[in-house]
């Protein structure tokens, strides 16, 4: 039904290529490039992780 | 130090640029969906080919706006983890678990019925896809209902218990998360305001027809429609208004006292209907406002619904200060307080890590003790100065009166609409209602937005009200980055509203040229 609907569609066809076009440059591309996960990528499990996020909540943050 | 302030305020404006974005279209898509199931009813209840042609223009404005509701709500979900991952560990389920219910019911339950209800009017029965319709205005409402359960455990955090092994928040009374009072008065606060945004929208646009003297019945046929649902959305957004701010009373003190401009509290405090700070209210605490038209014991009415109870200003909340009826102040636990249980969790957590990683079982009993019982203050430890709690209060003021003066007006207006509407005979179509209608449509959005403001401005500085400030939630990222996505993001999201408005005004126009109630 969505292939037909979409296949057929009359209004709002622009509006969905820029909607897919946004999410590839945000997903795709910056969340690669600029949003490094750090928790996940820099820590092998889930205890290291809780390690890390107790040192930062416990030494910084503050103004 | 000014980098992290960098990298903070910069993820404080990229979020707040997201979530206004997403704002403009979700309180439409909530109410234009109940709207075009409506009509559809009268379609199916009636047989009139008329009201499927009225039911399909307005379905095909709530699809255009309904795209953009769901690509700038992924944005926001991802915004979660790549600029607050300090904060997504922290909430743990508390969090994950409502957005994955909204996530999964949007996903089954809107996407499979948004298919019926706009591709299937030729391929399955009309009671079928009459119950898409209304289905898709259910699962559109469920949807908004977790991610309103999340923010309200963001304001009022209850039903959980923090485990200093996780570093995280562990669900411990789903139910409590769920019945929050806060999460209750809220879903229907946005549900109701969404009701009164689209019943306006619908107005406004059929007040543009009537001005250009096309499809008239068409557009009285709407009004009607668009008029009672607003109406009784607005009222609805009223009365759980007021529910909205007891428990802001009660939970978020300062977000009241920051609301009212109110730095020195008293017994039956009066609330300002309209009124101006002065450009520096706290020097002169006893006289903030420039000009106010204020209601005699109004504020402690509005909370307590009792003319001499006290209400707390600023100054108040920070000295821990508390004046009976009888006159007499009492002290309970100050700001400064609270900042030393504070910091007594942060040295305890730096204490735990150092015990758990010598193997001090005794030490690690010791610091989760303390811990635990000072944990209702961890935020307080981030504290610099007990005037770090104060929110934004001249744009917590001003978004407040905002909404409630618009609020008012939309009440009045679409009061008047429907008047006009069902007994007024051809007075919806002077002109001056007709561009009245129009400009509400922007009012609306401004109340709409107003809202907002006020909720996630007057909880500042907290994410998490008293147990993590915004500075504390922060991913490790660069504020280069931060700030160059800011600027992607906006110039992105423009191009979609921009997309957006013309596509639906270039619709509407195209389609209006044609006899909307006959087309085949």
């Amino acid at each position: 039904m969505y292939v037909d609907g979409f296949r057929n569609m009359t209004v709002g066809r622009e509006l969905w290529l820029l909607i897919i076009i946004k999410c590839i440059l945000i997903f795709a591309i910056l969340k690669v490039f600029f949003f490094p996960d750090v928790l996940a990528t820099n820590y092998d499990n889930d205890t290291e992780r809780a390690g890390a996020v107790r040192e930062a909540l416990a030494t910084h943050g503050s103004k | 130090m000014s980098d992290l302030l960098g990298v903070v305020d910069w993820s404080r404006a990229q979020f707040a640029l997201t979530a206004m974005y997403h704002w403009l279209f979700v309180p439409l898509t909530i109410g234009l969906s109940l709207i075009v199931a409506i009509m559809e009813t009268i379609y199916v209840r009636t047989g009139e080919k008329r009201w499927k042609n009225i039911t399909k223009f307005w379905m095909s404005l709530f699809g255009i706006n309904f795209a953009c509701g769901v690509a700038t709500g992924l944005i926001l979900e991802f915004e979660f983890g790549t600029n607050w991952s300090n904060y997504s560990w922290f909430v743990g389920d508390i969090f994950g678990a409502p957005l994955a219910i909204e996530g999964l019911l949007a996903f089954f339950m809107e996407a499979t019925f948004v298919a019926v209800m706009f591709f299937g009017w030729n391929k399955v029965s009309r009671g079928f896809h009459l119950a898409s319709s209304w289905l898709t205005a259910l699962g559109v409402s469920l949807s908004a209902l977790w991610i309103l359960i999340a923010n309200a455990w963001m304001q009022s955090p209850v039903g959980m218990e923090f485990d200093p092994a996780q570093m995280r928040n562990v669900m411990r009374d789903f139910w409590a998360v769920a019945l929050n009072p806060v999460a209750i008065n809220k879903f229907f606060h946005a549900v109701m305001s969404g009701w009164a945004l689209a019943g306006v929208f619908v107005v406004g646009i059929s007040s543009w027809l009537l001005l250009r003297r096309r499809n008239i019945d068409v557009a009285k046929d709407s009004i009607k429609i668009g008029a009672t649902v607003g109406l009784v959305g607005i009222l609805l957004t009223m009365m759980t208004g007021h529910g909205s701010a007891v428990e802001v009373a009660r939970v978020q003190p300062m977000k009241l006292a920051a609301m009212e401009g109110l730095y020195e509290g008293s017994c039956g405090q009066d609330i300002v209907g309209i009124g101006v700070l002065k450009s520096n209210p706290a020097a002169t605490p006893d006289d903030p406002m420039l000009f106010d038209i204020s209601i005699p014991h109004g504020l402690s009415l509005l909370i307590d619904m009792n003319t001499t109870s006290f209400v707390p200003g600023i100054n108040d909340l920070i000295e821990g200060r508390t004046i009976t009826e009888a006159g007499d102040t009492i002290y309970g636990m100050s700001y400064a307080d609270k900042m030393v249980c504070g910091q007594k969790v942060r040295e305890a957590l730096r204490d735990y890590d150092t015990a758990r990683k010598t193997g001090d079982e005794t030490g690690m009993a010791t610091a989760i003790s303390t811990i635990k019982n000072n944990f209702q203050y961890f935020g307080y430890g981030y504290l610099n100065s007990p005037q770090d709690a104060i929110p934004p209060v001249a744009m917590t003021f001003y978004a407040f009166h905002i909404m409630v003066i618009f609020g008012g007006y939309l009440m009045l207006y679409l009061l008047l609409v429907a008047f006009m509407a069902f007994k007024g005979k051809n007075g919806i179509e002077n002109k001056w209602m007709c561009i009245l209608g129009i400009l509400s449509i922007a009012i609306v959005w401004i109340c709409s937005q107003a809202g907002w403001i006020v909720a996630e401005v007057g909880r500042q500085p907290w994410v998490i009200q008293d147990l993590m400030p915004t500075t504390a939630a922060i991913s490790s990222i660069q504020v280069s980055s931060v700030q160059l996505t800011f600027w992607v993001f906006a110039a992105i999201f423009t191009a979609l509203l921009i997309a957006e408005i013309s596509i639906m005004l270039r619709y509407i126009n195209n389609a209006s040229k044609t006899d909307i109630a006959t087309k085949e």
